[in-house]
Formats: C-alpha cells, sequence, structure tokens
C-alpha cells in the first residue's frame, strides 16, 4: 500500500518519539532516523520501525522518526497510529498490528 | 669558639624593608590593581605558565571568561589551565583553545561545546580529569604549579581578606578557591564588592593574596544557586530515595553519631528526607553532614539532628547564608575535605555517602564523566574520594534512563573503582556488592528486594535492547586521575 | 494475570508514553491504563495504540492490567475493546454503568471479539464504574449482570455533580456515603470487589488518608489512585500489625492440621474457626507481604 496522506503521531516528549508519514515520490520506503541514542540503538529502531511497516503491506512512504528515547512498545505504537491517521480505514486489520 | 654568620647584613637604617610603608596611602591601598590586565602584568605571568580558578559559582561563574578574553588579547600562549571545575558556560574556551593561548587543562568535569569540542579531538594534550581531593594532591605532589590563581570572591576588601557568604553573588563556602590561594606562586582576588577592611570571617586571607581587582560581575547570581533546592516531586526519585533509605537504616551504620553526605541530585536529596523520618522515631542524630550542602542538610542542621555541617561548596543560597549566621556550619578547604594525602581529610570520618552514576557496571566501576554515548558531559567531583574514604557507599540510579541503561556490562569510562562501591540502589531492586556478604544478608532479611548487579543489568538490557558499541579513535582525548593521581583510565576520541 | 489483593489501582493516562514505559515499577497491585476522560479527543486512537502495544510488552507481563475504555455509544468504544481484549487486557473497566444492560451490551461485544482473535471466551473480565444516581440505585443488578464483573468501582466526580452537590475533600465524606454503603452492599451480596473513588488532591496527605481510612473501616477491597506515592500510603493502612499476622498464621496453621486429622469442626483456643475466618486470616497474610505496620 502506498501512503498518499500525511499524519503524524506521537510526541517530543522525553522517552516518546513523534513519527510523520507523507507519500514518497517514488513510491519507495524511506526512512530517515532523529535520535540520541542513534549510536546506540539507531539500528534497532529502524527494524522495529520498518517490522511495522512491512506487517502493515505499506510500501511507499516518506517516514520522519524524532526519537526521544522511546522503548519499543511506543516506538510501535507511533508508527502504527501514524498510518492508521493517513490511511483512516474503514475496518482496522488487527491482524497487520 | 663560636662560628659567627659573616653573612648578615649590618642594619642600614629603618623605613627600607618595603618602600610602601613610607607612603599612608600605599601602605593600604597597594594591592588594589585598576584592572584585570593591570593584575596580570603585576604578575609575572609568562607563556607556558600555569593559572587556576575555582568553581564556586557553578553554571553563574564570570570570572573565567572575562579573564580569559584579557589573557588572550595580551597575547599569552601555551598556558596550563586548571580550574577545580568547568561548566558549560566555559564554551569561550574552545575559542582559546583553538588559538594556542590554553594549551594543557586540569579539571574536575567538562560540560557543553566544550566537552564536544575536547571529546571530538579538538585538544592537542590529553585533559587531566580529577577529583576534588585529587586536585589538591597533585598541587601538593608537586606535578599541578600554580603561578597564578585567579580567585573570585563575592566580598573583599583592599588586603585580600575575602569571604564568600556576603555580597551580591555570595556562594558560601570558598572551599576550592582557599586551596589555590594556599599553594599559588600570585593569587589575584576579583571582587565585585569591596568592603571597608577588615572583610571577616575571611576565608582567603590577606597574607595569601598579592592582588585585588574590583570588576562589574564575577557571577550572576540567579546561576549561582537558586533559592532553597526543592525536594524533587518525580515519583521514580521519591522510590529509588525511599528505597536508599531503607537500605541506610538497616546496613548497620544508621547509629547516633553516624555521619552523612549526599550528591544534590534529586533522589540523594530525598533520601535525607526519608532519613530524617527515621531519625526521629528512632533518636538518632548525626555528628555532621559533608559536601556539597545544600538546604535539605541546612535545614535538618537547623531542626538539631545534624550537629555539624562541613561545607566545600554551597549548592544554594540557602546554604550560602547557613555558613553566615550558624557557627557549627563550617567551612572547609578541599584539602580538609578529601585530599588523600591531606593531614586531615574529612571524608575519612564518613560513614554514609549517597551517590549518583551515569553508569555502574557489573563489577560495581562508576562512570560520572562520560555518557553512553562516548562523550564526555560530567565531573569526577568528589565521587571518587568519599567513596573510598566512607564506610558505607551508595549509588543511587534508575535502572534506565530514556532508553539509556545506566546498569551495564562494562562502564564507558571508570571514575570510581568498583570495590569502593557497596550499595546499588534503583527502581527496580537494589544490589550489594558480593565483597559485603554481611550487609547482603541484612539487606536481604529487611526484605529490600534484594538482586544481584547481573539481574539489574538483565532487566535493563531486557527494557532497552543491546546497545551497539561506540566507536572511538585511537586518540587520548583525556586522562582520568585516581585521587592518588594514579591513571585509572583513559578517554578516547569518538569517531 | 489476575491480582490476589485488591488495595491499589494506580491510574495511568493511556496517551502518556514516558508513564506506559515505567509505571510497573510503584508495587501496585492492579494498574489502570485509561482510554477515557484523562485522554484528549484528538488522542483517543494514538493512545488506543500505545495501550494495545503497552498491554503485550514484557514488562507488564506480571501485573494486573485493567483498561478504562470509552463508552459504547461513543466513536470509541467498539474500536477500544478490539485493540484492549486483541492485546491481552486481563479486566475492562466500563465507565458510567448505569444498569445491566449497559453490562451486557459490552459483553456481547468483547465476546464476539474473542471469537474473532481466537481468545479464549470468557478470558476477557470485567469492572463496573457506577459514576451517577441511576447507577447506583441499580448497582444490585449491575453487580450481579454477568460472570465476568469481578469487581465494581465507584466514579465520584461524576456521581457528586448528578446529585448536585460537591465532593468536601477535607470533610467526612457525607456527600458519598449513601453510594458507598450501596456499592459496598450490592458488591458483597453478589460476592465480588469493591474499589473507592480517586483521591484526585495529590498533595493533601492527610486528607487522603483521613478518606482511606473511612472506607476501609467501610469495608471496602481498595482504593483507585491518581499517583505512585498514593500507594504507599494506602497499603501501609491495609497492613495488618505484628499480631494480627501472628494470629492469622496460627488460624492457617489451625485450619491446615485440622483439615489434615480429617476433623469435622476446627477449633483454635475453644472458638471455631470456619471457612470465612479462613479467607480472612489468608487475606491479612496476603497484604502483609508489602510490609506490616509498625
Amino acid at each position: 500500500m502506498k501512503i498518499t496522506k500525511p499524519a503524524f503521531a506521537g510526541t517530543l516528549e522525553s522517552s516518546d518519539v513523534q513519527v510523520r508519514v507523507s507519500p514518497n515520490e517514488f513510491d519507495q520506503l524511506n526512512i530517515e532516523l532523529n535520535s540520541a541514542v542513534k549510536d546506540q540503538f539507531g539500528e534497532q529502531i529502524l527494524a522495529v520501525v520498518k517490522a511495522v511497516l512491512a506487517k502493515m503491506e505499506i510500501t511507499s512512504a516518506d517516514v520522519i522518526v524524532e526519537d526521544k528515547g522511546a522503548l519499543d512498545c511506543v516506538i510501535r505504537a507511533r508508527v502504527q497510529a501514524a498510518i492508521l491517521r493517513s490511511i483512516q480505514p474503514e475496518n482496522i486489520n488487527w491482524g497487520q498490528l | 669558639m663560636t662560628q659567627l654568620n659573616t653573612e648578615l647584613k649590618p642594619f642600614a637604617g629603618a623605613f627600607k624593608t618595603n618602600a610602601y610603608l613610607a607612603d599612608s596611602k600605599q601602605k593600604l591601598q597597594r594591592k588594589l590593581t585598576a584592572s584585570i590586565e593591570d593584575a596580570i602584568k603585576k604578575s609575572g605571568l609568562k607563556d607556558g605558565m600555569t593559572i587556576s580558578f575555582h568553581h564556586a559559582f557553578r553554571g553563574g561563574d564570570k570570572v573565567i571568561n572575562q579573564v580569559m578574553a584579557v589573557i588572550a588579547k595580551m597575547g599569552f600562549k601555551d598556558l596550563t589551565l586548571a580550574s577545580s571545575s568547568l561548566t558549560s558556560c566555559h564554551a569561550p574556551l574552545v575559542e582559546h583553545i583553538k588559538n594556542g593561548v590554553v594549551t594543557q587543562l586540569y579539571t574536575s568535569g567538562i560540560r557543553g561545546e566544550l566537552a564536544e569540542f575536547i571529546s571530538h579531538g579538538g585538544m592537542k594534550n590529553p585533559v587531566q580529569i580529577h577529583s576534588h581531593g585529587g586536585r589538591v594532591h597533585l598541587i601538593q605532589s608537586g606535578e599541578l604549579n600554580v603561578d597564578v590563581a585567579f580567585l573570585g570572591a563575592p566580598s573583599c576588601d583592599e588586603f585580600g581578606n575575602a569571604n564568600g557568604s556576603q555580597g551580591k553573588s555570595r556562594c558560601g563556602s570558598l572551599g576550592y578557591a582557599m586551596a589555590d590561594a594556599n599553594y599559588a606562586n600570585y593569587v589575584v582576588v576579583l571582587t565585585e564588592d569591596l568592603v571597608a577592611f577588615p572583610c571577616t570571617p575571611a576565608s582567603i586571607k590577606q597574607d595569601q593574596v598579592d592582588a585585588v581587582v574590583l570588576v562589574d560581575e564575577i557571577g550572576d547570581p540567579a546561576k549561582i544557586g537558586g533559592g532553597a533546592t526543592r525536594l524533587t516531586k518525580n515519583p521514580r526519585e521519591l522510590l529509588i530515595a525511599k528505597n536508599a533509605a531503607n537500605a541506610i537504616v538497616n546496613s548497620g551504620f544508621f547509629n547516633d553519631g553516624f555521619s552523612i553526605q549526599t550528591g544534590s541530585g534529586g533522589a540523594s536529596l530525598a533520601v535525607t528526607r526519608f532519613i530524617e523520618d527515621k531519625m526521629r522515631a528512632q533518636g538518632i542524630t548525626a555528628s555532621f553532614g559533608l559536601g556539597g550542602i545544600t538546604s535539605t542538610m541546612v535545614d535538618l542542621h537547623e531542626k538539631g539532628l545534624i550537629k555539624t555541617l562541613f561545607d566545600v561548596q554551597s549548592f544554594d543560597s540557602a546554604a550560602a547564608d547557613s555558613i553566615a549566621r550558624n557557627p557549627n556550619h563550617v567551612e572547609i578547604t578541599a584539602n580538609q575535605y578529601a585530599n588523600p594525602s591531606s593531614k586531615g581529610a574529612m571524608v575519612d570520618r564518613l560513614d554514609v555517602v549517597i551517590l549518583s552514576a551515569l553508569e555502574i557496571d557489573t563489577n560495581f566501576n562508576v562512570n560520572v564523566i562520560t555518557g553512553s554515548d562516548g562523550v564526555i558531559r560530567g565531573a569526577s567531583g568528589g565521587h571518587s574520594d568519599a567513596a573510598e574514604a566512607a564506610n558505607l557507599t551508595v549509588i543511587v540510579a534508575p535502572l534506565i534512563r530514556g532508553r539509556l541503561p545506566t546498569v551495564v556490562n562494562k562502564v564507558t569510562n571508570v571514575v570510581t573503582p568498583g570495590a569502593t562501591i557497596d550499595v546499588l540502589v534503583t527502581d527496580h531492586g537494589t544490589a550489594v556488592n558480593p565483597n559485603k556478604p554481611e550487609l547482603k544478608a541484612r539487606l536481604e532479611a529487611a526484605n529490600l528486594n534484594v538482586k544481584t548487579v547481573e539481574e539489574l543489568q538483565q532487566m535493563a538490557e531486557a527494557l532497552t535492547g543491546v546497545p551497539a558499541p561506540i566507536q572511538f579513535t585511537d586518540n587520548v582525548v583525556a586522562q582520568v586521575r585516581f585521587r592518588d593521581g594514579s591513571l585509572i583510565d583513559t578517554i578516547y576520541q569518538v569517531k | 494475570m489476575i491480582a490476589n489483593l485488591r488495595r491499589s489501582m494506580l491510574f495511568v493516562p493511556g496517551s502518556n508514553a514516558a508513564m506506559l514505559s515505567n509505571t510497573y515499577i510503584y508495587g501496585a497491585d492492579s494498574l489502570m491504563f485509561d482510554l477515557e476522560d484523562s485522554v484528549a479527543h484528538a488522542e483517543k486512537d494514538t493512545a488506543r495504540m500505545l495501550v494495545f502495544n503497552a498491554l503485550q510488552a514484557p514488562m507488564y507481563k506480571n501485573i494486573e492490567k485493567v483498561v478504562r475504555v470509552n463508552a459504547l455509544d461513543s466513536e470509541f468504544g467498539i474500536k477500544d475493546l478490539n485493540a484492549v481484549v486483541r492485546g491481552g487486557v486481563d479486566i475492562v473497566r466500563l465507565p458510567k454503568t448505569d444498569s445491566a444492560e449497559d453490562v451486557h451490551q459490552m459483553e456481547a461485544v468483547i465476546e464476539q471479539i474473542e471469537k474473532d482473535c481466537g481468545r479464549e471466551v470468557g478470558s476477557t473480565m470485567m469492572m463496573a464504574a457506577v459514576e451517577s444516581a441511576k447507577g447506583i440505585v441499580n448497582a444490585n443488578e449491575i453487580a450481579n449482570s454477568s460472570k465476568r464483573i469481578i469487581a465494581i468501582a465507584l466514579g465520584a466526580e461524576d456521581y457528586v455533580q448528578n446529585l448536585k452537590t460537591k465532593r468536601d475533600r477535607n470533610g467526612d465524606g457525607i456527600e458519598l456515603l449513601f453510594a458507598r454503603c450501596t456499592m459496598l452492599h450490592a458488591a458483597r451480596a453478589a460476592g465480588i470487589k469493591v474499589y473507592d473513588a480517586v483521591f484526585s488532591d495529590v498533595n493533601n496527605e492527610e486528607g487522603f488518608l483521613r478518606e482511606a481510612s473511612l472506607i476501609k473501616k467501610l469495608g471496602f477491597d481498595g482504593k483507585s489512585l491518581i499517583n505512585p506515592r498514593q500507594i504507599e500510603l494506602l497499603h501501609n493502612l491495609y497492613a495488618p500489625t505484628q499480631e494480627e499476622v501472628d494470629f492469622a498464621n496460627k488460624v492457617v496453621a489451625a485450619y491446615e492440621e485440622g483439615r489434615r486429622k480429617g476433623l469435622g469442626v476446627i477449633s483454635l483456643n475453644g472458638k471455631m474457626i470456619d471457612g470465612p475466618l479462613v479467607d480472612q486470616a489468608m487475606l491479612v497474610l496476603e497484604r502483609a507481604k508489602s510490609g506490616i505496620k509498625e
């Protein structure tokens, strides 16, 4: 699925993460990560974000992640919420979450 | 027949000892110097010499930047700067280092832009990181020879008598400054409040001072220390503090006449409040409090629960004011506080000390100098001094901060060796150093959620995930000196 | 997991990522993640996802998890129920329960979701919050409305407004007396637990303790809390004395020995020990685990 509508979820408070999704003009998946713990956990955070995108079958989007030291469960929640706000499905496919 | 000393000069008339004695005005005001520049000229400062400062004004210091601006303008190069500590307000030092004005640093801590600059390899010579007591040892042992000390004092008279408890920028104890005043070759006191002679009580004394300069500002009162330090309301810090108080009360060191030191962080300070309740309940008073004194300690002192306060640094204005009015709130020098080679260091008489940690590993080694990104961001301070000397050393810290584990397998840098740490109290449980089995048994018997430090590390990792190791180059940016001057760790440049 | 003790239930706003990352450390008997009144309208969807993920996080595995969902007649109710039932919540808290019918309606939705997602039917428990005069009047039918209902709770703020009066946090609690007694009797008659309302002035420790002492005397199992500092205060209040613990141990020991010997009537010091006395003793010992009153 392609992201066509921009949306965001989350805050810039400590231990939280703000995720913005918007359409990618080349039909690609592009993820930008900003985090104070990028050196130590950057790879892990990206893996979590990618896993959510894959499970929700998102193939095209620009994703900007502003992390303030969030744990994995919070990152997952924010990515899911941002995508749901963007695609606004009639019925949420819980199997994808 | 007695040998006569033929080298003695014959008396050649009075009024020749000191020329200034002949001039009635000079006699009294000879030390008053019109400007920092003049003072530097009088001091005989040359390239390659060592200058020193103190950090009693903490983030509100205006002395270092002011003096360094003049020194740089006058064209000096290659100086060693020894400040008892540095904060993020000392960012202008970056330019001076780039321009070769300062080529060597001795300090207890570095923060902010200067720390980033150093961690990224901005300085050729490695910074020497020392503890508060260790600094005096370095001076006494001859490694650190202070040629000129520039000491800010809130109140000073024309003869050099100065204290920290009066004046707009009052900071309380001048404990670190007093050490420099004792050892430096040439002492310049900078003040914004020139008072009538004599300035009493005198922390820095007239027979230590060479020059006095009146300047507009030596510090920013708002940043030196706020009003009374407010007790934290953060439930996590309160939980840790409560657990730490319980550990102390059950440690065997909580007896009438015990002594205590706490750090100034939220959880550390809150411990004293919880201990206060237990002190009342059990009729225990403390013989002294040491530090790093805040209004919390002053409050306990004024309530009669702590008999004496020994103050090397007053963290807030309430503590600063207390020195002036409470006869048993005593100012001490850094030498009297924690110098391991001092004839009498107060830390040696300490029962309980409560300290924090940026990182602590499964061997209980503590890092208070670098973040887990490898960048310098803290200070050695009195941490290793108190930890080595006290009977019971308690570290209080959250298990994780945001996504960063506090309890790790191996600290990024060691400031305080694990053998000197007895208990680690976190919000997820308490660990006792295996080298203290009796203490462990006591805390377990008191049902204090005792875990092994390995369990705590595993819990942290389960929450945050395993951090990727930080990449360093092999360029040494700082050397961490233990209190006896030995090299305990090396800080490398971050990639 | 379902808790043994129901003294403290800590409210956590479901929209607060930082809080959701660490409230398990405070030792509350039960945690309630809120999707209803403490969450702003614009954040209902993001809070839902935070709670959905938190419910599944390993750090919450060994703690009882309650979620207060939005009412079914709001646009959020059904989505909330899907998120939390699928996420593994232990207990769903219905807000503003006025009748047994409210419970039945929500139960039907929960059952359908359990079937859809393969969760054992009947494994999601429920707790009914009563926040109005109508709900108080219907307390009995609410308490008996379903096998899933394991507790009822009083929501005082909306209730006193409904009554056209105010809560006096420094008073004797008379404005809530009838509601409290009704809830208590309904719960006991139905054999379920009952929680008192939140005391929202965190800095008023004295007021909190006064209110908590009152409800403990009345017989309440516990109280909803909004700040971790209230947990220790409440647990201390409910903590037994050493004497009570010693007596409880004797009761349990005598009972177990009597059972071993196959006695018909078991007694201790000449007094008969029956079921209720043993239950009481077990409760005392459970409460003593977090500390004994000095």
